[in-house]
C-alpha cells in the first residue's frame, strides 16, 4: 500500500484571475484536458458544440461555459472550485470571474490558495485589471504568483513583447508583497507552455505552467515558527474508560507543537505541558499546520472555545484596537462607528468601527485619504475596537491568525473580509 | 514528502475534521445525513476521528426511500450498532401514507425527489439546525459552487445567487429561527480521493461495490438491478451479470456498471482509467451513472 503513488501526493491550491477575453477559461480547460481530468461525456458535448460554431479544433473554453451561460444571464455567480490530479499532485482552482464583484470573488479565491495564476493579453499588455489582481494577490498573501502571458501565437511568439510585459510587472510588483514572481509566455489555445513545451518560443528557457504547478515548493508557506493552536472545541468524553479526559480540539495554526514541551494559554497567560497529541486514535509526538488535532496538558485549566494555546517564547499580540485593511463584501456600505460581529480564529466577539483611515485605488495603489465611504467591492484602511481582546499575528506573519471576518449583525450575512496589519 | 508536509488526503482529512468540529461548535442540533453510501460513510468515519474519544455529538438521519439495497440497510444497522450512535429515520413510505406527497407511477417510477419533503419534515420534527451532507463539488456544475455552510431559508431553499461568501476557514453559521444549514465536510474531495481515502483508512463499505452476480435487467443503456420495485417493460428480460456499484442510492435508480473489480485497488484503477478513456464503448454507462448522480442530488440536496 505504502508503494501506491497516488498516497503520497500533496495538494495545491492555486486562484485564476483574468477575464473570458484574456483566455482564463481556456487556460483552465487546458489544464483539465491534458491532464485528462474531463469525463467523456462533458469532453464530447464541448466537442459538438464546437462542431456546432463551426470551429475546426475543440474550443476548451466550452468547458467551462455553464458558467458563462449563467453570467450572461446576469446571474451573480462567485468563486467555482474545480479539480484536477497529476501523478504528482492534486490541484484545487479556485476559477474567480474576471469582471462582476471581482474584489468580493478574488478575495474569496485567494483567501485559500497557495498560488495565483494572473492572465495577461500580449496583445493588450498590462491592464487596469492586471495590476488589481496582482495587488489582490499580494494583500491576501498569496506566497506565489505566476503570470501567464497568454495569446503569444498573436503576437508571433515575439520575445521582445513577452519582454517588455515582464518588465512593467516587475516595475509594478516592487510595490508588492509576493514573494515568488514567475513568467511564462503561453498560448492557451494552442497549448503552448501550458502542459507542453513550445517549440515556437525557443527563446523561452523556463518551465510550462503545469511543470510549475507541480513542483513548485510550497511547504515553506505556511508558518512553522510560531505556535498557534485555536481551541475549536473542548472534547470531554465523561465515559468509564476516558473518565478525566479533558481534550482540546483544533486545527494548528502555526508553528511545531510537540508532546512534552510547555505551552501557554491565552488569555488566561497559565503554563503547562502537552501531555499527548492525538490525530483520532492515533498518538503522535508532534503537530503543525494545518493539521486536526487533539491535545491533552498536564494541568488542570480552564480552557474554552476561543482561547489560544500558544509555545511560550512567541507571543501573539493581544489587543483589543486592531488595524485592519477590509475588503467590503456587501450591497449594504460600511457604516461608520457601526457595530459587527466578528470572527477571528474560533473567537467570536462584537466589534465597532472606529474610524476609516483610507480608501484604496486598487488600479493604482494610491491611498485615497479623502474619500472614506466603504462600499461594496472596495478595500480600505479602519481600526476596530472590539468587545474582547484578540490574540492574533499581522497577517503578513500568519494567514490563519492575522484574518477576521465582519458580519451584520441584522442579516447574519459575512460582510467584509479583513487582514490584520 | 517534506517532513512538514502533508499528503493531499491528510489535508483533505484535516479540513474535514476542523469543519464537523466548526458544525459540533456552532450549532446545537446537527445531524449527519447518511444513506448508506460511501460518502456518508466517510463523513462518519471523519466525525468519528473529529471527537475521539468522545462519541461523535450528532445523531445519523437516514431518509428511507423504502426501495433499498438490503446489503445497504443491514451494513447502516450494524455500523449504527458497532459504534452506538444514535440513528434518525425519516421514511417517505411514512410521507406518502399519509398523502404529504404522491407516489411516481409508470415504469420510470421513483421516490428519489420524494425525499425532500420527507428531509424537510425531518429537520423540522428533530429540530436539526444543521444538516451535514456528504455531497462534493466535482459532482456538477451547480455544487462547484456550493458553499461549506450553505444557508437554507425557511422553506429549506438554497438561494445560489445569493450566498454568503465564505474566506479561509472563517465559517458563519449564524441564522434566523426556522432557518438551517446545509454543511458540506468533504466539498473538495473528488470521487478518486473518497477511494483512496478508504483504501487508505481501510474503511469498511458496503458489499455493493465490490463486484458480485446479480439478476439484472436493461434499460436505455442502464444495467438496473432487478427488485419488486422495478416493473419490467414487456421486453425486458432479467440476466444475471458481475456488477458493481459506482453509486449507491435507492433501487429504482441506480445503475450498476459491468466490472470485474473487487477489491479498492482495483476500484481505483477502474475509476482512474474511467477519466482517462476519452471514447469508449462504456460511454452509455458514464452518461447514465451522470444522470443517475443529478438525481440523487435533486433527491438529498
Amino acid at each position: 500500500m505504502e508503494t501506491k503513488g497516488y498516497l503520497n501526493m500533496d495538494l495545491l491550491r492555486f486562484t485564476t484571475a483574468g477575464s473570458v477575453d484574456d483566455g482564463k477559461s481556456t487556460l483552465i480547460g487546458r489544464l483539465l484536458y491534458d491532464s485528462r481530468a474531463i469525463f467523456d461525456d462533458q469532453l464530447e458535448a464541448v466537442e459538438r458544440a464546437s462542431a456546432k460554431r463551426g470551429s475546426g479544433e475543440v474550443d476548451l473554453s466550452l468547458l467551462t461555459d455553464g458558467l458563462r451561460a449563467e453570467r450572461e444571464q446576469g446571474i451573480t455567480i462567485d468563486v467555482a472550485y474545480r479539480y484536477f490530479a497529476t501523478p504528482k499532485r492534486k490541484f484545487i482552482i479556485a476559477d474567480t470571474p474576471g469582471h462582476i464583484q471581482y474584489t468580493r470573488n478574488m478575495v474569496t479565491g485567494a483567501s485559500t490558495a497557495n498560488l495565483a495564476i494572473i492572465l495577461v493579453d500580449a496583445r493588450k499588455g498590462i491592464q487596469e485589471q492586471t495590476n488589481r489582481h496582482a495587488f489582490i494577490a499580494s494583500l491576501l498573501g498569496i506566497p506565489h504568483v505566476v503570470f501567464c502571458i497568454n495569446k503569444m501565437d498573436l503576437v508571433g511568439y515575439d520575445q521582445s513583447v513577452f519582454q517588455a510585459i515582464q518588465k512593467q510587472l516587475e516595475d509594478f510588483s516592487t510595490k508588492l508583497e509576493v514573494r515568488d514572481l514567475n513568467f511564462i509566455p503561453i498560448s492557451a489555445l494552442k497549448g503552448d507552455n501550458v502542459v507542453k513545451r513550445s517549440t515556437r518560443m525557443d527563446w523561452y528557457q523556463g518551465t510550462t505552467l503545469m511543470y510549475l504547478l507541480e513542483n513548485i515548493h510550497i511547504a515553506g508557506d505556511l508558518n512553522h515558527i510560531d505556535r498557534r493552536f485555536p481551541v475549536q472545541h473542548v472534547i470531554r468524553p465523561m465515559t468509564r474508560e476516558w473518565h478525566d479526559f479533558r481534550g482540546f480540539a483544533g486545527q494548528v495554526a502555526g508553528g511545531i507543537f510537540r508532546v512534552g514541551e510547555p505551552v501557554e494559554v491565552l488569555p488566561s497567560g497559565f503554563r503547562s505541558t502537552i501531555r499527548s497529541i492525538r490525530i483520532g486514535q492515533q498518538e503522535v509526538p508532534e503537530a503543525f499546520a494545518p493539521q486536526s488535532v487533539v491535545m491533552t496538558l498536564a494541568d488542570e485549566i480552564d480552557i474554552s472555545r476561543g482561547d489560544m494555546i500558544t509555545g511560550t517564547n512567541s507571543l501573539p499580540q493581544t489587543a483589543q484596537d486592531v488595524d485592519v485593511m477590509l475588503c467590503w463584501m456587501n450591497q449594504r456600505p460600511l457604516v461608520p462607528n457601526g457595530k459587527y460581529a466578528l470572527r477571528h480564529t474560533t473567537r467570536e466577539a462584537r466589534c465597532m468601527v472606529k474610524e476609516v483611515a483610507y480608501k484604496m485605488d486598487i488600479n493604482t495603489l494610491r491611498k485615497l485619504e479623502g474619500d472614506k465611504a466603504i462600499g461594496m467591492n472596495d478595500i480600505g484602511r479602519v481600526k476596530l475596537r472590539t468587545t474582547v481582546p484578540l490574540h492574533f499575528d499581522p497577517y503578513t506573519r500568519n494567514r490563519n491568525t492575522g484574518s477576521l471576518i465582519l458580519i451584520d449583525e441584522a442579516t447574519n450575512e459575512t460582510v467584509a473580509a479583513g487582514m490584520i496589519v | 514528502m517534506h517532513a512538514y508536509r502533508l499528503t493531499h488526503l491528510k489535508e483533505l482529512e484535516s479540513e474535514s475534521i476542523y469543519i464537523l468540529r466548526e458544525v459540533a461548535a456552532q450549532f446545537e442540533h446537527p445531524a449527519l445525513l447518511f444513506s448508506g453510501g460511501k460518502d456518508s460513510i466517510v463523513c462518519f468515519h471523519l466525525a468519528r476521528k473529529a471527537f475521539f474519544p468522545a462519541k461523535v455529538p450528532f445523531p445519523l438521519l437516514h431518509v428511507d426511500t423504502g426501495h433499498n439495497f438490503t446489503e445497504t440497510i443491514e451494513f447502516r444497522d450494524r455500523l449504527v450498532e458497532k459504534y452506538g450512535v444514535e440513528l434518525l429515520v425519516g421514511s417517505v413510505q411514512k410521507s406518502i401514507d399519509e398523502g404529504k406527497v404522491q407516489e411516481e407511477t409508470g415504469f420510470y417510477a421513483s421516490r428519489n425527489k420524494l425525499q425532500i419533503a420527507t428531509l424537510l419534515e425531518a429537520i423540522e420534527t428533530h429540530k436539526i439546525d444543521c444538516a451535514i451532507g456528504g455531497a462534493r463539488r466535482d459532482e456538477e456544475k451547480a455544487r462547484a459552487k456550493e458553499r461549506v455552510f450553505s444557508h437554507r431559508d425557511e422553506f429549506g431553499q438554497w438561494d445560489p445567487k445569493n450566498q454568503r461568501p465564505e474566506i479561509w476557514n472563517l465559517y458563519n453559521g449564524r441564522k434566523r429561527p426556522g432557518e438551517h444549514f446545509r454543511a458540506f465536510p468533504i466539498s473538495n474531495w473528488t470521487e478518486m480521493d473518497v477511494w483512496q481515502y478508504i483504501l487508505q483508512e481501510q474503511i469498511e463499505i458496503p458489499s455493493i461495490y465490490f463486484s458480485h452476480e446479480r439478476e439484472v435487467f436493461l434499460r436505455d443503456g442502464v444495467i438496473y438491478a432487478n427488485s419488486p420495485f422495478m416493473r419490467l417493460k414487456p421486453d425486458e428480460k432479467p440476466f444475471t451479470m458481475r456488477v458493481r456499484f459506482r453509486t449507491i442510492g435507492d433501487m429504482s435508480c441506480t445503475g450498476a456498471v459491468d466490472s470485474p473489480a473487487s477489491t479498492l485497488e482495483e476500484i481505483i484503477e477502474e475509476v482512474a482509467s474511467t477519466r482517462t478513456t476519452e471514447r469508449g464503448s462504456r460511454m452509455d454507462d458514464k452518461r447514465s451513472e451522470a444522470a443517475m448522480e443529478d438525481r440523487k442530488k435533486e433527491g438529498y440536496f
